[in-house]
């Protein structure tokens, strides 16, 4: 893109100068649309100093939180009221460097656990994913309302450390499940260090695919509310109980107006 | 067949031609994982010397997949151009890579259909950075849809203006910001942050006013299961292009819930509603080293040879743009800046090879060992090689992948630096919304309130 630089033809006392004074505030004013970096300004064709240092903050903070670590104790107290038995369990991944580089032991339970069976239930999985942060401060509200407009029995709770959403698979054939409901923390962001995806697999085994799972992100406040994210859950294990299939098969139609007030 | 090696008189034996890819491979985290990486730098750099001495046609009598077994290998073998080809069948591996680097750059985009992803991979994987640089740079593939894409001297930029929950007016201004710092020649494409075709519609519906209001000779993408496009479409909605994410083997396409069949279905659907005014490629592609082993679906083969594969099944289509997502898989394929690095140029320089208009999302996620830094030094290195297309993200912050890309600033940076421009119909569009004249100020022509931003 050429930038001609045509200020000379904006001498003082031009009569538009107040015009484009307001105009150059509405460019600013994109962010009141979105929590994207949008308004920045330019310096020549990079950012200004206080932009790039912005964003340098939140790459920083972000850094931190995918080592942030699940507080199981707190989160066990937190899902208690909700009448449901709460385990904990732990990956086959020992710790977050092995965690981050072998993901397929994020997938296996660690040997040695036992589960509860529960056939023909919905099993939740409350695991911590990539940033702890997210799962702890938000799904425990999440599954309060999630739980009361399930369609199917409720199953047990799960609490995982150092796990991957595939983690549900093997905790759900265990199980007995009819579906199992992952409630993960998302890879932190920028903007969002806290957000929380919800993924659920229609009669879950070892060995199923992404494509055979529905998904639910950005949950968090600014992102899907949690009365939305449950309501959306409960949507779609309706239909996958119809269907008797998640995934690719089973398209997303709730329609924008059944969706509750955040 | 088995190839064997002897230096510092070790002798090194790799039992097939796939494992002597991928003991040939520059270390990654995701050949690790797989278990396929050399162990040693010493049987990597003997497997580098076996390859160099392979003959290029060989390629055409081993697979690294079965026939039988994969309709990818089916449709690699099937589609290969054996007078295309000619010129080098004589060549061996590291003989091919000799020619390419003396070659007039003609010569070199004539081979494109003569050529198999697992050759071009190969050859990538002994050659070093500058190589892969000065090769792909040779290479010309010019696409149409409402712009022309891929001309010499060009940059072009993904306009990506997602949004966490979709809202069209947040999406509305990061179109708003990008047109205003010259991005979008390439496509405005977001990613939807659900799958709901209503969602779908309404963003599709969104961004076809915005295109039609400010009259932008460019095109707009929801990239949207393919499975969702297609029922976008049969309900009126007004596409532009057809994206899907693919990978290199039957078995990763089956894991996005794709097949070959499935693709050309959603291309001819897309073919009929007649909406390119200059060209009809109508297809948008998305792949990246890692996919097939994170749907376990690699059959031991190496992340680069596959990630070459996906290219395959890309230019079965004829498609306007194909780009690598190269940082975004995550650590556990390309741990840190430095694979990520030669990952971005190497998928660059093949999808080039094998004459595709081939862009690179220059980007990384927060578990990943990399910074901004990785990315100004990958975008540089992709600019000098030519590549076609970048990403632009408002601040380079992706607010609904959560990762972080290359920005509208970053585009018009690599613009300036390497004296690329944007791709013409769109520099004139520019030129005559008097964008750019100010950085400061928003021409009356493109006000917030013509798209509903009040």
């Amino acid at each position: 893109m050429s930038a001609p630089d045509d200020r000379s033809a904006e001498g003082r006392g031009d009569p538009d100068r107040s015009r484009e004074t307001s105009a150059t505030t509405a460019w600013r004013d994109l962010r009141r649309f979105t929590d994207a970096r949008v308004g920045l300004g330019r310096t020549g064709t990079a950012l200004p100093t206080a932009a790039h240092l912005d964003f340098q903050e939140a790459h920083g903070r972000a850094r931190d939180a995918v080592w942030s670590a699940l507080d199981p104790a707190a989160l066990r107290q937190a899902l208690a009221p909700l009448g449901s038995p709460v385990l904990h369990v732990r990956s086959a991944a020992p710790e977050r460097r092995t965690y981050l580089l072998r993901p397929d032991l994020g997938r296996r339970l660690a040997e040695g656990a036992t589960l509860p069976s529960a056939p023909g239930s919905v099993a939740f999985v409350v695991a911590d994913g990539l940033c702890a942060t997210g799962v702890q401060r938000h799904a425990p509200a999440v599954l309060e309302r999630l739980i009361p407009a399930l369609p199917l029995p409720v199953g047990p709770i799960l609490v995982a450390e150092q796990a991957r959403v595939a983690l549900g698979d093997e905790v759900g054939e265990r199980i007995g499940a009819a579906a199992v409901v992952v409630l993960i923390g998302e890879r932190p962001g920028l903007s969002a260090t806290d957000s929380l995806g919800l993924y659920i697999t229609w009669a879950p085994r070892r060995g199923r695919t992404d494509a055979e799972r529905n998904c639910i992100s950005n949950v968090r406040p600014g992102g899907l509310s949690y009365g939305e994210a449950a309501a959306k859950a409960a949507w779609l294990l309706r239909a996958a109980a119809g269907l008797g299939a998640t995934g690719v098969a089973l398209k997303d139609e709730m329609p924008a107006g059944v969706l509750p007030a955040p | 067949m088995a190839f064997a090696q002897t230096i510092g008189g070790t002798r090194y034996v790799f039992g097939d031609l796939k494992t002597l890819l991928a003991r040939a491979t520059p270390f990654r985290s995701g050949d690790a994982l797989a278990g396929v990486a050399a162990a040693s730098a010493a049987e990597r750099v003997a497997a580098q010397r076996a390859l160099a001495d392979l003959p290029l046609a060989h390629f055409l009598d081993e697979a690294v997949i079965p026939y039988e077994a994969d309709e990818v290998t089916r449709l690699i073998l099937d589609r290969h151009d054996a007078a295309a080809f000619a010129p080098v069948r004589s060549l061996t591996v590291g003989g091919f890579r000799d020619w390419l680097l003396a070659a007039e750059p003609a010569a070199v985009t004539a081979l494109a259909r003569g050529l198999t992803p697992e050759m071009v991979a190969a050859t990538a994987k002994i050659m070093r950075v500058a190589d892969l640089i000065q090769v792909a740079a040779k290479c010309r593939v010019v696409t149409r849809f409402r712009n022309t894409i891929g001309l010499a001297g060009t940059l072009s930029i993904r306009l990506q203006p997602n949004h966490p929950t979709d809202d069209p007016r947040g999406v509305a201004a990061g179109v708003l910001d990008g047109l205003l710092l010259g991005a979008g020649d390439a496509v405005i494409g977001v990613n939807p942050a659900t799958d709901n075709v209503e969602a779908v519609m309404r963003l599709l519906e969104m961004l076809d006013r915005v295109r039609d209001r400010f009259d932008i000779p460019t095109q707009s993408c929801v990239l949207s299961h393919v499975t969702t496009t297609m029922l976008a479409m049969e309900r009126g909605a007004p596409v532009d292009l057809v994206f899907q994410s693919v990978g290199g083997t039957e078995g990763v396409n089956r894991s996005f819930g794709v097949s070959l069949a499935l693709l050309k279905e959603a291309r001819e659907q897309a073919l009929a509603l007649k909406r390119g005014t200059l060209g009809d490629n109508v297809m948008y592609f998305e792949t990246g080293q890692g996919s097939a082993l994170s749907a376990d679906a690699h059959h031991d083969v190496d992340q680069q040879t596959i990630e070459a594969r996906s290219y395959a099944v890309a230019r079965e289509f004829s498609p306007l743009l194909v780009n690598s997502v190269v940082g975004f898989i995550g650590p556990e394929y390309l741990f840190d800046g430095k694979q990520i690095l030669r990952a971005g140029l190497e998928d660059h320089f093949c999808g080039k090879m094998l004459g595709l208009p081939m862009g690179v999302d220059v980007c990384y996620t927060n578990h990943a060992e990399a910074d901004q830094d990785d990315m100004d030094a990958l975008l540089a290195c992709l600019a000098a090689a030519g590549v076609t297309y970048v990403m632009g993200v408002p601040g380079a912050d992706d607010v609904m992948l959560a990762y972080q890309s290359t920005s509208f600033h970053d585009g018009l940076t690599a613009r300036a630096v390497f004296g690329k421009r944007a791709a013409p119909e769109f520099e004139a569009w520019l030129a005559r919304m008097g964008i750019g004249a100010d950085g400061d100020r928003i021409p009356a022509r493109l006000s917030p309130a013509l798209i509903g931003l009040t």
